[in-house]
């Protein structure tokens, strides 16, 4: 009885009387991420920013075709129409689009081909510190104990080494090249990441679902991987997003010290680096590379914090709060 | 209390061995070469390099060298001589790390008197124009390196007024304290402004994200209820417990800068703690690098139990264990 009247009035909601009901539109399940995503489809910001990565992943691709296309190789120097006369580096609009360096280099070709080494190294430095932290940081918060306890210290003990100056001499004793550049960021920002997540995970290995498949006969390996490292997408997307910049300066600045990727290899640290003997005479020099990195850092940061937004509606309810 | 420095020390003291072991793996067994023939150079006689390796201890294996070299810091806090200019590393880290210091504590005061209004003026008008405002600043602080910033402010505020004639900040250099105290200053604006700006974008994002936090508990509604004036409600009530994690991060960040704020001395020439690292980085000067890397990992480490401490001062529900 209570069941046909419910039948009749989910018949008279759907605005069809009899059984001729107009076939409705299946309710779609929509996974947190999918949510997200439609959240940050909305942020006008975000947006802009993901071009503009997508935009310097592009060139980074195709920055040999886009060098032919102008005509200057990156490594090209034009001693004769690419220095002023007193031989300071020329101005932009010239000879180059953006101006030449200290020997008569095209800067416009040199800051396309040093997008490469900069998404590099800030990719895969990046990717590699997760990984790691993301390992250890599980292990730690989900064994607890001991485990935790030797795990913990180790990262407590990452974090307090002079990281900028070990990096330093790490680069020094190996020799500097691209490859030990993404390995000394890698190795000094694991333990930011694995601190984060080891706290996450310290929170969800009491949750019932994990105690559910444990008692289902799940092994902690599989308990790791399938019920709580799902948990943990969203922190490590926000994080990687936010820490691909820190390792994109950090290249940049090693390279400024002198100790990033060796020269000739155009990179913005490189770049910059260079332009301290004439930067103050040609302005360009310093600041167009500054401006790429600049930009490339920001559209990241940017893109960071629009996605935590996005992944944490919480964020947007403790303003709506006041 | 007592406990947990004592307990916190000790660790200290084991990541202090910890790293100074790493650096010496690092440049002993890691890094190639006689380190004996390299510091004596080409026109190397045989009984000058006995000389150096008698002296250096060099002809050792590098367990008991650094056996000997904890020994000595231990018990006579001695850290070694330079091998560029045989002078002992205790007296050159003494003499450079004013310049260290005043450059980190100054930048400090500049980048917290910058970074905490802001972010209190952002969090007071959440979603505002002025909020908006401030968390642009923020990002683009964030986002612009350090040796950029210091390399930009040269060029304006050094280069541009010394041409037009206006010349006020020099382009490098550092003045004693105690020589002369306009002439310190003069020469430190321009550091103190480039860390400080770069530095206050975080310390306004995290100022206002906790104060935004704590504006929502209980207990300021309870004092908006009481009728207590706004004014009182934020600095008194609100603000107290949001800056604990400001306090945090200034701890870590003062403590990681007295042992070198490497980039922007080497921009500004200051000549402190981590323009001497870098360059004997380069020059392979070990002793330096040793004694240096050292002081730095030290000054972090205090810096680290500070916080706890100040942590556990600050937050009642903080209690160490």
């Amino acid at each position: 009885m209570t069941v046909i009247a419910a039948d009749e009035v989910a018949q008279q909601k759907a605005g069809g009387p009899g059984h001729d009901i107009p076939p409705q539109k299946a309710i779609e399940g929509r996974t947190p991420l999918q949510l997200a995503w439609a959240r940050l489809k909305k942020d006008r910001v975000s947006i802009a920013c993901l071009i503009v990565i997508i935009v310097l992943v592009l060139v980074a691709i195709f920055a040999n075709q886009l060098t032919s296309l102008i005509g200057h190789p990156p490594n090209e120097q034009y001693r004769d129409k690419g220095l002023a006369p007193n031989g300071l580096p020329v101005g932009p609009g010239g000879f180059f689009l953006l101006g030449g360096d200290d020997v008569g280099r095209d800067i416009l070709s040199r800051i396309i081909h040093g997008t490469r080494v900069s998404l590099l190294v800030g990719v895969v430095a990046t990717a590699l510190a997760v990984l790691i932290g993301v390992s250890v940081g599980t292990m730690a918060g989900y064994f607890g104990g001991r485990v935790d306890t030797v795990l913990s210290r180790t990262m407590d003990v990452f974090l307090s080494f002079p990281f900028l100056l070990f990096a330093i001499s790490l680069v020094s004793v190996f020799s500097p090249s691209v490859r030990i550049s993404i390995f000394v960021i890698a190795f000094f920002t694991w333990a930011n990441v694995g601190r984060i997540v080891r706290g996450q995970v310290l929170s969800i290995r009491e949750k019932e679902y994990v105690e559910a498949a444990r008692s289902l006969g799940a092994g902690d390996f599989r308990i790791m991987v399938v019920d709580v490292l799902p948990n943990l997408v969203a922190p490590i997307l926000v994080y990687s997003t936010l820490l691909i910049p820190t390792a994109i300066v950090f290249e940049a600045t090693l390279s400024f010290l002198g100790l990033g990727v060796p020269i000739p290899t155009p990179t913005w640290g490189n770049m910059i680096s260079e332009s301290q003997g004439t930067y103050l005479q040609a302005p360009g020099f310093l600041i167009f590379p500054s401006l790429a990195l600049f930009i490339t850092t920001l559209a990241f940061n940017l893109l960071g914090d629009g996605l935590r937004d996005a992944l944490d509606p919480r964020a947007a309810r403790v303003l709506a709060r006041k | 209390m007592g406990r947990f420095i004592v307990r916190r020390a000790l660790f200290g003291v084991v990541v202090l061995a910890i790293i100074s072991f790493a650096v010496f793996i690092l440049f002993f067994v890691v890094a190639p070469g006689d380190k004996a023939a390299n510091f004596c150079g080409k026109g190397c006689t045989p009984e000058r390099l006995a000389q150096i390796n008698k002296l250096y201890h060099l002809d050792q294996s590098w367990i008991s060298q650094y056996w000997l070299y904890v020994k000595r810091l231990v018990l006579h806090g001695d850290l070694g001589y330079s091998f560029n200019n045989q002078q002992p590393v205790r007296a050159i880290i003494f003499d450079r790390a004013p310049a260290t210091a005043s450059l980190a504590l100054g930048a400090a005061v500049v980048w917290l008197s910058l970074g905490i209004p802001i972010g209190i003026l952002a969090a007071t008008k959440p979603r505002s124009l002025r909020d908006r405002a401030a968390t642009t600043f923020a990002l683009a602080g964030l986002s612009i390196p350090t040796f950029v910033l210091g390399l930009l402010f040269l060029y304006l505020f050094f280069y541009q007024l010394t041409i037009h004639g206006a010349a006020f900040f020099p382009g490098n250099g550092y003045v004693p304290l105690t020589q002369n105290p306009w002439e310190w200053m003069k020469h430190l604006i321009l550091p103190w402004f480039t860390l400080a700006v770069v530095s206050a974008a975080s310390y306004s994002r995290i100022t206002r994200g906790s104060l935004l936090e704590v504006l929502g508990e209980d207990y300021i509604r309870t004092a908006r209820a009481k009728g207590l004036s706004e004014r009182r409600v934020i600095y008194r009530h609100g603000l107290r417990s949001a800056l604990t994690p400001v306090v945090t991060l200034l701890g870590i960040d003062v403590g990681t800068l007295l042992g070198g704020a490497i980039v922007t001395e080497a921009v500004f020439g200051l000549g402190g703690i981590g323009q001497t690292a870098v360059t004997a980085v380069v020059n392979g000067d070990l002793p330096i690098i040793f004694g240096t890397v050292l002081f730095a990992a030290f000054f972090i480490v205090v810096a680290n139990i500070l916080v706890d401490i100040a942590y556990a001062l600050l937050d009642a529900r903080v209690r160490l264990a």
